[in-house]
């Protein structure tokens, strides 16, 4: 048996592989007949290959569970991987170096003299509402005024082929371990495409991520000290926390490993006695840092960390309040964000977006909610989102009432098609929806990395790609252009 | 290193030996009470007075029974110093330090945990008691191996070592404590073969037999007993060994002076006492001197090198 192209279905979606029924896209072409030279046994054979060395790894996701002795589960990964020619990606890395650029930019003003209100761009009401906006860091200058070292951007392909950010992750952005395992894997079980292909390496991530955290240093002349912050052992992602760590060579570290002392600085805890710590990698959230500035009752945090990030005695990745832009609604208004901070158009659009604070939007929105997702401002995950065609009317209704009763807390946006890669399911290829999370990273220079994690929504139909609800990976590959 | 991740070393250390040492003395227990005449055979209680848990233990059981007890230290979980209470938390332990400890330590404690809980109910029955506690200890021993043979002798060795060589000296000296002191009247000749029988069963809880007999060559006798069990040089369960090995952790740690001259004392007080001399309840209170000792030594471990308690933080 082989796999006939010719049946697979690619006409109401982009498929990032097949441009049409039979023919692979240009700038790889050739793959499609590679993967019928091998045959589907061979790639069922390899999948189950790629599955146990998952296994072997102990490449895991957190889910826990107080019964059944484990709380680590295997990381769904689909080998078919996802490709991207270099030219197309040039053209994305610079607009996600652009695009964090110029919130970096903005939320050192907001914490500062708040220009781009002033001159009514960004309206003072939306930072009013911002739930992450946080007064503890105004008038903070951190390291090189940036305050979003670690940005993790997602972007979405429409049917028309055209690539959008929908979203960016500013606070604690997880996934990146999962992008360098995923490479580790593909490398075992495809050598020989990865021959012919030569996709652009990945794995500097980690020593780029210790790069940058290590250029925020309070003290420059000495080898700095930097850490990774974790929640611990039941937090989702402390698979990822515990490996970044180790692959940096860093200590990781939980909030009652640090104290912060009487001149400021913060310390850890070791057998040698304490040790100052100069940058902190944190993987906790804002409120949760320093039970003496932020929730009294966290037991994550570290009590006078922001006494001593404000002093400058420490560095913070991410700053703390960073989240400001990670927020629906900050969202919408980034291409204007863009034009004011730097003189220019966005190189990667927005996907468009209604800002329900503005009377048109709004009543657009209200008119058309069966074509439109509609999201509140600050929840993440999908959590509290209408998706107006597989929606009910009782639904639309009460969503509805909530917009107008608060419309400054909601967007809209038209539901995308979201591009299709070629997945095995069972022993065959079918299209599954995907989404490509990408990690730029910002201190003395931007980083982006080759590609990112490439999510992909494992259920027929699904748009849902995290990884709890049934959602998987897929390596991304970036391939040098054929001439 | 990081306190905490020595904190967790060593109660690692600590727990698995624990385990390990509550599995020998049932089964020791149940082989002796197959040699002993009803009338003068103790039962099932030294084994509580052993662990110390008397009161818990009479809080949630009725008598002494065979059942109550094995129940009590097979896998109550309401008592921490149960075997499956202790491999549960040696698996918290090292769940903590995963990215620390070798990955296939972790998954032999995971394995030997979920063991220890699923076949529980057989390992309660008569028959299937044996099978359940050898394959405890071969598993605890299992543990041991892998982290010598695999982890980095670096600091966080020494914790672990420290962990499991003062749990072995707290429980050689309880085991000798409460069985010495309880079985057979004194001066009555007739009953010198079980005398014989209850020292073997000493030697046995702590698989020093074979060793004995190879190093002492006098019969199983007190005096001897208690000589090679407090002070032999080179026998690993045996008081004076768990020390010296502690010793030799402490003095590879940085800032170990203190601790140190914890320990320092502890050896003197073995070496200048000899407790074949000590009659039963002068034994009782050396022994009393000892544990106390090598309680004051886990303090000056703690305040030295691990987390400060959480209180204490709160306060600061």
């Amino acid at each position: 048996m082989s796999i006939d192209w010719n049946l697979y279905p690619c006409q109401d979606f982009y498929d990032e592989l097949v441009a049409a029924p039979g023919k692979g896209r240009d700038a790889f072409s050739g793959f499609l007949d590679d993967l019928s030279a091998l045959g589907p046994e061979e790639l069922v054979a390899r999948q189950e290959a790629a599955n146990l060395a998952i296994k072997e790894m102990g490449i895991t996701f957190t889910v826990y569970s107080e019964e059944g002795g484990t709380i680590d589960r295997a990381w769904p990964f689909d080998i078919i991987p996802r490709i991207i020619p270099k030219s197309e990606w040039d053209r994305v890395e610079a607009g996600l170096k652009q695009r964090v650029q110029a919130l970096n930019l903005f939320i050192d003003d907001l914490y500062h003299d708040q220009r781009i209100i002033k001159d009514g761009v960004f309206p003072a009401e939306v930072l009013a509402k911002s739930v992450n906006f946080r007064p503890q860091c105004v008038g903070v200058n951190p390291p090189l005024h940036i305050w979003a070292h670690v940005c993790g951007s997602d972007l979405v392909r429409d049917a028309d082929g055209t690539l959008y950010v929908l979203e960016d992750n500013l606070r604690v952005p997880s996934g990146v371990s999962y992008m360098l395992e995923n490479r580790l894997v593909t490398k075992r079980v495809f050598p020989e495409l990865f021959e012919h292909y030569a996709p652009l390496p990945v794995d500097d991530y980690p020593s780029q991520l210790f790069d940058t955290l290590a250029a925020l240093s309070p003290r420059p002349a000495d080898y700095p000290q930097v850490v990774v912050l974790t929640p611990g052992i039941y937090n989702s992602a402390y698979f990822e926390h515990a490996y970044l760590a180790q692959q940096m060579g860093c200590e990781l570290v939980e909030g009652r490993d640090l104290f912060v002392d009487t001149d400021d600085c913060v310390h850890m805890r070791t057998v040698d006695g304490p040790k100052r710590v100069d940058v902190i990698y944190r993987r906790v959230d804002d409120l949760f840092l320093d039970p003496e500035a932020f929730r009294p009752d966290s037991t994550l945090g570290v009590r006078g960390l922001l006494r001593a990030w404000t002093a400058g005695k420490v560095a913070m990745a991410n700053a703390p309040g960073a989240g400001v832009a990670d927020d629906k609604v900050v969202y919408a208004f980034v291409p204007e964000i863009i034009r004011y901070y730097l003189d220019a158009e966005p190189v990667i659009p927005n996907v468009p977006t209604y800002r329900c604070m503005e009377p048109e939007a709004l009543a657009y929105t209200l008119e058309h909610m069966e074509h439109l997702v509609v999201k509140p401002a600050n929840e993440s995950g999908g959590y509290g989102m209408l998706v107006g065609p597989a929606s009910t009317k009782a639904e639309r209704e009460r969503f509805a009432e909530a917009i107008q009763k608060d419309p400054r807390n909601y967007i809209a946006q038209p539901a995308l098609k979201l591009s299709t890669v070629p997945t095995i399911i069972g022993h065959h290829l079918e299209p599954r929806h995907v989404d490509l999370r990408p990690f730029i990273l910002s201190a003395d220079r931007q980083q982006v990395t080759m590609g990112g994690l490439t999510r992909v929504a494992l259920r027929k139909g699904s748009l849902v790609v995290n990884s709890s609800q049934g959602g998987g990976s897929k390596d991304t590959w970036i391939v040098p252009d054929q001439p | 290193m990081l306190s905490r991740v020595a904190e967790n070393i060593y109660w690692l250390g600590r727990y698995v030996e624990r385990a390990e040492n509550t599995a020998r003395i049932v089964t020791v227990n149940a082989n002796l009470l197959l040699d002993l005449p009803r009338g003068i055979a103790p039962g099932w209680r030294p084994l509580v007075d052993i662990t110390g848990a008397n009161a818990l233990f009479e809080e949630h059981c009725k008598d002494y029974s065979e059942r109550n007890v094995v129940r009590f230290l097979l896998g109550d979980e309401r008592n921490g110093g149960s075997i499956l209470s202790c491999l549960g938390a040696a698996r918290e332990s090292c769940r903590t330090i995963r990215d620390f400890v070798p990955r296939e330590t972790w998954e032999l404690l995971n394995e030997l945990y979920l063991y220890a809980h699923d076949a529980l109910a057989k390992g309660m029955t008569k028959g299937g008691r044996h099978t359940y506690l050898k394959y405890i200890i071969l598993g605890s021993q299992g543990i041991n191996g892998l982290l010598s043979g695999t982890m980095l002798h670096d600091q966080g060795y020494e914790f672990l070592h420290l962990g499991r060589f003062l749990e072995r000296a707290d429980m050689t000296t309880r085991i000798i404590d409460v069985r010495s002191a309880n079985l057979l009247p004194d001066e009555t000749t007739d009953l010198r073969p079980f005398e014989t029988i209850q020292w073997v069963s000493v030697l046995k809880s702590m698989t020093a037999y074979q060793a004995y007999r190879r190093s002492e060559q006098v019969r199983v006798q007190r005096g001897p007993v208690l000589r090679f069990l407090f002070k032999h040089p080179t026998f690993p369960r045996s008081v004076r060994h768990c020390i010296e090995s502690s010793r030799l952790s402490l003095e590879r740690l940085p800032r170990c002076e203190s601790a140190l001259r914890v320990a320092g004392r502890l050896k003197r007080n073995l070496e200048s006492t000899e407790p074949p001399r000590l009659d039963q309840q002068q034994l009782h209170a050396y022994i009393d001197d000892v544990q106390t000792a090598i309680g004051e030594l886990h303090q000056e471990i703690a305040r030295t090198w691990f987390l400060p308690p959480l209180a204490a933080e709160a306060a600061a």
